[in-house]
């Protein structure tokens, strides 16, 4: 018998980096039907090219220009990736716009770090705020729900900044009754409409142990707050449930500051981290130039991890009993 | 239900051999008494080549305070003093005793009758200490660290309870569980002597719920045994870890090293060596022998056994059915903190609580990935460290950083590594830079003076 | 005309006054260090190895400054600069060189995969320092080298490699500065930083076993198993000291006769770059390097 030695632990609990990506996607799905549903065929050119080029260019970067031989594509975060940027395009993006998206999102904003696990700041939003400042006409031109042809509409983003630059409180009546921006019958990017689809897929994360609750409760507390305490000073500001169910802060909250890599690893931390970042996206959102703020806050936030990693340590086990 | 308040995984439990009775194990034809059994210095051999040894003759003495003697468990001749690979895997002086027979000394009591401590109103504290000792009882639970010692406390310092260690939450094992099942009252009774040693009034018998039965029996005896409670607790890894154990019974925690479970007030034994401390104080028994649990998936007949200390794994493997074709890794111990074994010619030692044979397929760890930074580690160390954080320290040879980071505190119990999505080897790293941290506190100590 | 005029004063005064600035505080808080180092760090070969045994070349030129002012240069040695760097040091400080015999690493194992038989399997962090933990390792001899290359990731100068079919290290004697990184790294201590001897020469016991001959012969063809003959055949130099089961010879005592290397039964003793001899009736196979020029390559010898 020729026997295997190696120190302990002898098992393992079976997770997986692929259980835990393409969990994410599984959790995806649903916002995935809604996004082919509100926007056709163009959200399926969308995001297929996304994720296809995405997966692309991981691979070959890895292989041509990194020189590694292990395959990385298959643990499934290029192809999370791809989805995540998709559903932060508009549905009548360019493919050629999109394709320019996954090289950045992938090449400066994953590569460049090393590959996974190594990167700063969140790939997908890192492609999607580039293309944002580069294309920033076809970045904010989104179609018609429904839409067979080429009309473009304006989301509820736009309408409430609409509503605090003039200063009239009417124009808020514009925007679409609470349950058509719950289910996602708005206009908008690919995976943010539907807030309904995009919870029940938090809640398979949250029973799957993918993520904890302290992220996306703590970003949408924060901006209800807020939300509630603006509305009440000045009836411009919309009422919180219209508020988060708008823009990309549902996405945000549950799938894009979630991602473990450029998070805070402790449960306070990422209590810090949600609050920071609500507070940012409610600040952009209202006073900054562009109408969605979330991006930039989780961005910006990012940016803070480290500090946050190293300043909120876990409790120690016996930390009490020294204190006293 | 109690448990312990930080961190923690659910390791699958895999106790094939639960419904197993303990049998005896049959003599081996050679017994290896290793004089490294326990914590501290190694026994000294006080027999010789040609010696004729009786069941409970003594082989060699303590080599200091914190060391243990070591017993014969065989009648027989001495066959020689010589270095050979122990459970450690390392070459160690063991002495080699030639089985002829099963004759036992004449002052250890074999019969079966139960001896309370009321019946021995002559054991005060002192007493039963120095009989733990020169039996040579050491932490069964796998630590072996000498008990007498554990029964000292230092000046300055008071015990307040015992808490008896009766989780047993390493996935496989069921020795403790089935003594606790056919030795209740010879338990209580250790836990009495041990209450009585330290002079506390209140014992604690802490025992994972996935053994209800046990549960069950030890509650409806202790009540003829004022002052000692049993405590059902969640089942959940590491809940038998010293420190964990006493967070969850008396919520207490102790804290980072040199802190050690008397600095909060509690003695913990394990439950076996309860059950070796009856049969020393009451029966004039030394360390001889103990349950295993031999067990594995492809094993046929997983077992409890009553081996003789000194009895080379390969014989109770063969007990049980023979070492399995498809054998990828033997571990003396648990599959979370057990050790991988290079041959089973190693002898049974004082601390062997399981032989586990894992097959190729579990035997084989999976290729390691990039850390995510998923933070799961975090949330599943029981002492609320970051081992993606120390394995990284370690590795980059980052010590005083490592130590500012709270990394001799680490109990190595690799929930951190069981749970990591990427597969890396998070506690092998950390073991690197804790053994070098505790070098470099060491030092700095020595230096000192 | 007139914002680019005031764009351009503005930012010009700005740097002006910071150039100031600037002046004055690199002369008010200026760190008066002695010139000499300064020149003496500046023909050190900057690697910041610490084989000197200082912190960094700076380190180790300021320690020079401090013996010149002492006495003498010596025990200051840089290995990677070597003598032409120490000749040029003591030039600058106005001392007289001190001659050094140059050093090389030696890995002191011969336990190949063909004379040590691997009897497990290990699987986990590739590292020495891990695998030493579970005990002997994967083979029989607890001395051995373990083959994870942590003294190959140490080393700054390219100097040490893994040979993938003997599983273990080879040094590469032209790039090898001998400063210790290899021999530090390995948790066994089978590397020695040694004499590198007359004309590259030295003979070395390449075994680290140390236990009883019969254990050391069950776990390695290539081991020492303390026989002692080779002690005796140095009487006359009394070069070779037998503890613990274990031959080492002392290099400053060794003359280059190669008798022990004919009389160890095992062939654990070897001589590094000798020219070829008769080859005798089978010897067991040893690690090969091929790296180092002005060698005469026997098939069945190391060099």
């Amino acid at each position: 018998m020729k026997p295997i030695i190696s120190l302990s632990p002898h098992v393992h609990g079976g997770d997986s980096v692929q259980k835990n990506m393409y969990g994410v996607c599984i959790a995806l799905l649903p916002a995935l039907v809604a996004s082919l549903w509100f926007f056709g065929v163009g959200a399926a050119i969308v995001l297929a090219t996304s994720v296809a080029a995405c997966v692309f260019f991981e691979w070959a970067i890895t292989r041509f220009i990194l020189g590694r031989n292990t395959l990385t594509v298959c643990d499934g975060s290029a192809v999370l990736t791809g989805i995540l940027l998709g559903f932060n395009l508009p549905g009548n993006l360019p493919v050629w716009i999109i394709i320019i998206g996954a090289l950045i999102a992938i090449g400066v904003g994953k590569m460049t770090f090393g590959g996974l696990g190594q990167n700063p700041f969140n790939p997908a939003l890192v492609g999607r705020v580039f293309l944002l400042i580069s294309f920033p006409v076809q970045m904010t031109t989104w179609p018609a729900v429904n839409a067979t042809d080429a009309t473009t509409a304006a989301t509820p983003l736009s309408i409430m900044q609409e509503a605090i630059t003039s200063g009239d409180a009417s124009v808020l009546s514009k925007l679409p009754s609470l349950q058509d921006m719950f289910l996602g019958a708005t206009g908008g990017s690919l995976g943010e409409v539907s807030a309904l689809c995009l919870l029940v897929g938090c809640l398979f994360m949250l029973w799957r142990k993918i993520i904890t609750w302290h992220i996306p409760v703590s970003i949408l507390g924060t901006v209800a707050v807020l939300s509630a305490i603006l509305h009440a000073s000045n009836p411009v500001y919309a009422v919180p449930t219209q508020v988060l169910c708008s823009g990309g802060l549902m996405l945000g909250a549950c799938y894009m500051a979630t991602d473990y890599v450029t998070s805070p690893m402790t449960g306070k931390g990422q209590l810090i981290y949600g609050v920071c970042i609500g507070f940012l996206t409610v600040i952009i959102r209202n006073w900054g130039a562009y109408p969605e703020g979330m991006s930039f806050a989780i961005l910006i936030m990012n940016a803070f991890t480290p500090l946050i990693n190293t300043y909120c340590k876990p409790k120690r086990f016996g930390e009490e009993a020294v204190k006293k | 239900m109690k448990s312990f308040h930080i961190g923690g995984v659910h390791p699958a439990e895999n106790k094939l051999s639960a419904g197993s009775p303990i049998r005896e194990a049959a003599l081996p034809r050679q017994a290896v008494f290793s004089m490294f059994q326990h914590i501290g210095a190694p026994a000294k051999p006080v027999v010789q080549k040609g010696d004729t040894v009786k069941v409970g003759t003594l082989l060699a003495e303590a080599g200091g305070f914190v060391s243990a003697p070591v017993y014969s468990s065989v009648s027989g001749k001495v066959n020689k003093i010589d270095s050979v690979v122990d459970a450690s895997g390392t070459r160690r002086m063991a002495v080699i005793v030639d089985v002829e027979g099963d004759e036992w000394e004449e002052t250890i009591d074999r019969s079966k009758s139960l001896v309370r401590l009321s019946d021995r109103p002559d054991l005060d504290s002192k007493t039963i200490v120095e009989k733990i000792k020169n039996a040579g009882i050491v932490g069964m639970g796998g630590a072996t660290f000498p008990c007498h010692v554990k029964l000292t406390p230092p000046p300055g310092s008071k015990a307040e309870c015992v808490i008896i260690n009766a989780v047993e939450c390493e996935p496989y094992l069921t020795a403790d569980h089935r003594l606790m099942l056919e030795h209740p009252e010879e338990i209580l009774v250790g836990v009495d002597l041990i209450m009585k040693a330290v002079n506390v009034t209140k014992g604690y018998i802490g025992i994972e719920n996935n053994k209800p039965d046990a549960i069950r029996l030890m509650t409806e005896k202790a009540k003829q045994y004022p002052g000692i409670e049993v405590v059902p607790l969640k089942v959940k890894y590491p809940q038998g870890g010293e420190k964990q154990l006493i967070d969850a019974v008396i919520g207490r925690q102790v804290p980072a090293p040199p802190a050690i479970p008397i600095n909060v007030g509690a003695v913990v034994q394990n439950v076996g060596t309860a059950y070796a401390i009856y049969e020393a104080v009451m029966k004039n028994k030394p360390l001889i022998d103990r349950v295993i649990t031999v067990t594995g998936k492809s094993v046929r007949n997983p077992s409890n056994l009553l081996a003789r200390l000194g009895t080379p794994f390969q014989q109770l493997i063969d007990e049980c059915g023979g070492l399995p074709e498809d054998t990828g890794k033997v571990i003396g111990g648990g599959p979370m903190m057990g050790k991988a074994l290079l041959s089973l010619d190693v002898p049974m030692t004082k601390g062997s609580s399981g032989l586990l044979i894992m097959n190729k397929k579990e035997a084989r760890r999976a290729e390691p990935q990039p850390c995510i930074r998923c933070a799961k580690c975090v949330s599943a160390c029981p002492m609320g460290l970051e081992p993606y954080l120390l394995s990284k320290l370690a590795s980059m040879e980052e010590w005083e950083t490592a130590e500012k980071n709270d990394i001799v505190s680490c109990i190595e119990c690799g929930s951190c590594q069981f749970t990591c999505p990427s597969n890396r080897p998070l506690l092998d790293m950390i073991r690197v830079g804790k053994t070098t941290v505790m070098g470099i506190i060491r030092n700095r100590a020595a230096a000192k003076k | 005309m007139n914002v680019i005029l005031i764009a351009v004063i503005v930012l010009g005064v700005i740097g002006l006054v910071s150039a100031l600035v600037l002046y004055f505080i690199s002369h008010k808080f200026a760190v008066h260090e002695d010139p000499r180092i300064a020149q003496v760090s500046e023909v050190l070969p900057q690697a910041n190895c610490g084989g000197c045994g200082y912190p960094g070349c700076s380190g180790f030129a300021a320690a020079c400054v401090k013996a010149a002012d002492a006495g003498s240069l010596e025990g200051k040695l840089c290995p990677v600069g070597g003598q032409p760097v120490m000749e040029q040091v003591a030039g600058i400080l106005g001392m007289a060189a001190v001659a050094s015999a140059p050093k090389v690493a030696v890995v002191r194992c011969n336990g190949t995969c063909e004379n040590r038989p691997r009897n497990a399997e290990f699987d986990g962090a590739v590292s020495c320092r891990v695998k030493n933990m579970t005990g002997m390792g994967d083979t029989g001899c607890p001395y051995g080298c373990l083959g994870c290359g942590d003294c190959v990731s140490k080393c700054q100068f390219g100097a040490i490699s893994m040979d993938a079919e003997t599983g273990l290290p080879v040094v590469d004697e032209e790039k090898c500065t001998a400063c210790g990184a290899c021999a530090k790294a390995c948790p066994r201590g089978i590397i020695e930083i040694r004499l590198k001897g007359p004309k590259g020469r030295r003979v070395v016991v390449l075994c680290n076993n140390k236990d009883k001959g019969a254990i050391a012969n069950k776990a390695c063809k290539a081991s020492c198993i303390g026989c002692g003959k080779c002690v005796k055949t140095c009487e006359k130099f009394q070069a070779i000291t037998l503890e613990n089961n274990l031959a080492y010879i002392d290099a400053e005592k060794c003359k280059m006769c190669r008798k022990c290397e004919e009389a160890c039964p095992k062939g654990a003793i070897h001589g590094f770059n000798f020219p070829p001899r008769k080859p005798k009736a089978e010897e067991p196979a040893v690690q090969s390097t091929d790296n180092t020029p002005n060698q005469n390559v026997e098939p069945s010898k190391a060099e």
